[in-house]
């Protein structure tokens, strides 16, 4: 029997998701939108010094509906790599380790994270005068 | 890149029902991988009940049951049965954790006995440590020194010296953490692994040692050492209560240290 034929046990299909695990993958995810959303940028910046129809059609792209989610979304991304690249700030200083903290600090990154998005929409739409 | 499936050799499908006991009080069931290396079959779960009523309280007491009782053919390591040797490391309801300290009782619904995660498997419940051994040889796990030692006595430390080591010698070496790493999952042919990297704080921390430098050197590689990427199941799952993403944050410090 070759080790080659033996199987390999199961890993990501039984083990439990647990907030180490789930916050981890989540940071990486939230970089991938991060990368996303900055090549959207991109083409905002380039529509606006095209001119003023090629503006037009980014700014209503962003405007729409499904635009400002995704911007939404964006928003969180960001503030939650920042928040939990903070927690890996600390952890690369030697702090932080303890199950505890681990779990303590994971619940605050997510929720600074929901609190500075919420907060950033609504001085956005505040700076706008739509919350008059 | 990280392959997220299982193989096709791998697949888990549905094995035997083994009825209850006829006069069961406290019947509970338990799921469990099996793989036979003879049969040619890919990989099963078999479905037990035991009655918690005729049965001791851990995990292991119940798998010991199944096997003297119900299926002989069951497959697994088992030696000290109080948390001490490391052998009875396995996949409980979700988490990496051994069978034999682990209360039956403290799991919800039916209980769920894996394999240590995607490591290779040489029958039921027994997993091929061989690299994880292998790995844990290359970190060179002994005292390495180029001064003589005293003649009439050992090599000393202070006691503030020796608590440097504690939270580090407990390790019993069952691979629950290494395991419970997804980037051991993904780089386990070039990453270390929480339970080696432990092991290799062990001797750089240890005041007696004299090749601190070298082993630094030795993890210095985006690999070896620098996969760990703080994901912190390790500790979280690890049976000894031990903190191996704490010992590897602080070989990632001396690293940095020393430049």
């Amino acid at each position: 029997m070759s080790n080659q034929d033996r199987p390999l046990s199961p890993h990501l299909q039984v083990y439990r998701p647990q907030i180490t695990s789930v916050l981890s993958i989540a940071h990486r995810a939230t970089g991938i939108v991060l990368a996303a959303g900055l090549l959207l940028l991109l083409w905002w910046l380039a529509a606006a010094a095209a001119g003023p129809d090629a503006f037009g059609t980014a700014q209503a792209a962003a405007g729409s509906f499904l635009g400002r989610l995704f911007l939404f979304g964006w928003t969180f991304a960001l503030f939650y790599h920042l928040c939990n690249g903070i927690r890996h700030l600390f952890w690369d200083m030697g702090r932080g380790f303890e199950l505890d903290t681990v779990s303590m600090t994971g619940w605050l990154a997510v929720g600074s994270a929901a609190v500075l998005t919420v907060l950033a929409w609504v001085l956005a739409y505040a700076s706008m005068g739509a919350l008059r | 890149m990280a392959e997220l499936r299982l193989p096709a050799n791998s697949k888990i499908r549905k094995g035997t029902d083994h009825p209850p006991p006829e006069d069961a009080k406290r019947p509970r069931t338990f799921k469990v991988y099996r793989w036979d290396p003879d049969s040619g079959e890919t990989p099963r779960i078999d479905s037990y009940t035991v009655d918690l009523d005729d049965c001791g309280p851990m995990v292991l007491d119940a798998v010991i049951k199944i096997k003297n009782e119900v299926d002989s053919t069951l497959t697994f390591r088992r030696s000290c049965r109080e948390g001490v040797c490391g052998s009875c490391a396995m996949n409980i309801d979700g988490t990496n954790t051994l069978a034999c300290t682990r209360f039956i009782s403290d799991i919800k619904g039916d209980v769920k006995v894996y394999p240590l995660p995607h490591m290779k498997v040489v029958k039921d419940l027994v997993p091929d440590l061989t690299d994880a051994y292998a790995q844990y040889a290359s970190i060179e796990p002994w005292l390495k020194t180029e001064t003589p030692a005293p003649p009439d006595a050992e090599r000393l430390q202070s006691p503030e010296e020796r608590e440097k080591l504690d939270g580090l010698w407990e390790c019993i070496l069952c691979f629950c953490c290494t395991t419970s790493c997804p980037s051991y999952w993904w780089n386990g042919d070039r990453y270390l692994g929480p339970a080696a990297l432990l092991q290799a704080y062990r001797w750089i921390a240890d005041s007696r040692d004299e090749h601190t430098g070298e082993r630094l050197d030795a993890l210095e590689d985006p690999f070896r050492l620098y996969r760990c990427h703080t994901i912190m199941n390790c500790t979280k799952t690890c049976p000894k209560d031990l903190n191996p993403a704490r010992a590897i944050g602080e070989i990632k410090q001396r690293m940095v240290a020393r430049r």
